[in-house]
């Protein structure tokens, strides 16, 4: 059982700051996750379907 | 029954609001559009799956939230496994908007909303905006530091614009009804409408479908497939 | 038919042409059985963030230099809260977009009367120490006039740059009635712990509105400090940050970017960049709105809805459509 009172605030996170653009690490690791998920679902193959029509001709 | 019913295959069409009803269901969604064995050829990449991730992660949402709600809201300051809770609701929220925006962003390149599916892509915009309204309430209800802050600054957005009236992200009671009942109902409605509306028109064709076709595909008849 | 007619029919019609087969439902249950996992999984490796909330003893304990010129402000009517105005109280018009004011069109709906609800009430519901005791019921001998002079002359002498500069200690005699030991008061009533427990309904036993108490805790700067050393201001993507090593809110990202805009963010006093400023909440949220729009609107606006036909990355989607579907 965690005690109420003995809870301390977390570490405050590392930020990447470019200019005007400050991201924080987890965030940072969210965002790129995001896009190489789209990136790699447009590329990676697709089961070929045994049961696909068009392999009946 | 009598003679002019029996067997008969013409019947009157109905007057009922449930007669109408059913008729009307069966004409937009039989069941075989509901429930199909197949897809169209052109179903055959990964990003087709994170709408159904999307839906996944919203039923762990719902059931890590379900887990917190028999506790109360300050349950997980206090207890290990509150805190698991917690933490199982917290991330199913990361997942759920990432494969979210994933499943736009796929829809949006694919020009989904062609050949009348506009009410496809506006209902899953609206789910997106409502969901955001739904983290809110969920943000505010933490009970701890960061809610305090969110509640603090939120509160300026909605009071500028007139909401602040009616919805207080600072009243923790009406915030957990909000969150935990109004809008995962509202939700539930939305997703449910959008879902269906796929299942009624199909997934759309690709953009270049007409175009690389040398027969047209309307036309499948058994001439046409030994011709080819 | 054209190439152009036949893809419309396409799109409209059900499709006739070439099936796979497809088990959504078992396709569903897969996902859902992945996604349970995987939140297992990141919740017992990382946990989740959950910082204490701050709390009025705190506040009293940390900066009661602060928490007692913020009280004297209450009095004053010149606190953040007490000039807020809708929907707490007429202390002031709110934000307007050009001739559009919604914030003072919908009125008061959550009533909030800082000197009262922050500071008078909740020392009432206490025996307090016979100096508060009488400074009590000096302010509730005096009428609204002579309470408002007492307590903006202090406010003012705190403020004042050429004097105290924010330094109550350093406040030149005057005639500031019982509002010093009102204010020394409730600091010492914060300090005990007592405030926490009453200020959100004084007098009451139930409670699920936590309003007062987090406009008062906003009003001097321990919660602000908070922010700042949690990066969560506003002016810093705050919007998007979470307290501790943990992801955020990413998808508010479009909403945070706003809040960057220097001219959002002006010293000027005067001019656009002024009005933007003090202003910006509904600014921002009206250039929300509309992108909301947009988006949602997306399938009617033309040029924008054919990005997706200039930039194919369909092609992608449907290579194996495109590659089988070629006639030999």
């Amino acid at each position: 059982m965690i005690d109420f009172a003995l809870r301390v605030p977390a570490e405050v996170a590392t930020y990447f700051t470019w200019g005007w653009v400050s991201v924080s690490v987890p965030n940072l690791i969210v965002i790129v996750t995001m896009i190489a998920l789209f990136v790699l679902a447009l590329l990676l193959p697709f089961p070929r379907d045994r049961h696909d029509s068009r392999n009946d001709s | 029954m009598n003679a002019e019913t029996a067997g008969s295959h013409e019947t009157a069409p109905a007057t009922t609001w449930i007669g109408r009803t059913r008729e009307y269901l069966e004409r937009k969604l039989p069941y075989e559009k509901l429930l199909p064995e197949t897809q169209p050829s052109y179903v055959a990449s990964w990003i087709y799956v994170f709408g159904v991730l999307t839906l996944g992660a919203l039923a762990m949402i719902v059931l890590s939230g379900a887990l917190l709600s028999l506790k109360g809201p300050a349950w997980y300051h206090v207890s290990s496994t509150g805190l698991f809770a917690n933490s199982l609701h917290y991330w199913s929220v990361q997942l759920f908007f990432m494969f979210m925006v994933i499943h736009m962003a796929g829809k949006f390149w694919m020009a989904a909303w062609r050949g009348k599916r506009a009410k496809t892509w506006i209902t899953g915009v609206v789910a997106f905006v409502v969901s955001i309204g739904a983290g809110l309430t969920g943000y505010v209800l933490q009970t701890n530091f960061d809610s305090q802050w969110i509640a603090f600054e939120a509160k300026d957005g909605l009071n500028a614009s007139g909401i602040g009236a009616w919805f207080n992200v600072a009243n923790v009671g009406q915030d957990m009804l909000i969150h935990v009942f109004l809008l995962p109902a509202v939700i539930a409605v939305i997703v449910a409408i959008h879902v269906l509306l796929v299942r009624v028109h199909g997934v759309v064709p690709p953009i270049d479908a007409a175009k690389i076709a040398e027969v047209p595909i309307l036309q499948q008849t058994p001439q046409a497939e030994e011709a080819r | 038919m054209s190439t152009r007619t036949r893809q419309k029919t396409l799109e409209r019609e059900p499709w006739t042409g070439p099936t796979r087969r497809y088990d959504i439902l078992k396709e569903g249950a897969i996902a859902t059985l992945v996604v349970m996992l995987l939140t297992v999984v990141l919740a017992a490796a990382f946990s989740s963030p959950d910082d204490p909330a701050l709390t009025l003893q705190g506040w009293a304990k940390n900066s009661p230099d602060n928490l007692y010129n913020t009280t004297v402000s209450e009095l004053a009517g010149t606190s953040e809260s007490a000039t807020y105005g809708p929907p707490y109280n007429n202390g002031g018009d709110g934000q307007a977009l050009g001739p559009v004011m919604l914030q003072k069109w919908v009125g008061v709906h959550v009533p909030v009367d800082p000197a009262n609800d922050f500071v008078i009430k909740p020392l009432g519901t206490q025996e307090q120490p016979f100096a508060v005791a009488a400074a009590m019921r000096e302010w509730k001998a005096a009428d609204a006039t002579q309470q408002a002079k007492w307590a903006t002359d202090y406010d003012t002498a705190i403020n004042d740059p050429k004097g105290a500069n924010g330094d109550a200690s350093k406040v030149p005699d005057g005639d500031y009635g019982p509002v010093p030991r009102l204010a020394k008061g409730l600091v010492a009533m914060a300090t005990s712990g007592a405030l926490d427990g009453v200020l959100p309904a004084p007098g009451h036993f139930y409670s699920t509105d936590n309003t007062k108490q987090i406009l008062f805790l906003g009003d001097g700067s321990y919660l602000d400090d908070a922010g700042t050393r949690n990066h969560l201001q506003g002016n810093l993507w705050g919007m998007m940050n979470e307290t501790g090593n943990f992801p955020g809110q990413q998808w508010l990202a479009p909403f945070s970017f706003w809040y960057q805009l220097p001219v959002f963010n002006s010293e000027e006093e005067t001019g656009v960049a002024a009005t933007l400023t003090s202003n910006g909440d509904i600014y921002i949220m009206a250039i929300i709105s509309v992108l909301v729009l947009i988006v949602l609107l997306l399938p009617f606006i033309p040029g924008l809805r054919s990005i997706p036909n200039v930039i194919p990355i369909h092609k992608l989607v449907w290579r194996d459509y495109y590659k089988k579907s070629k006639a030999p």
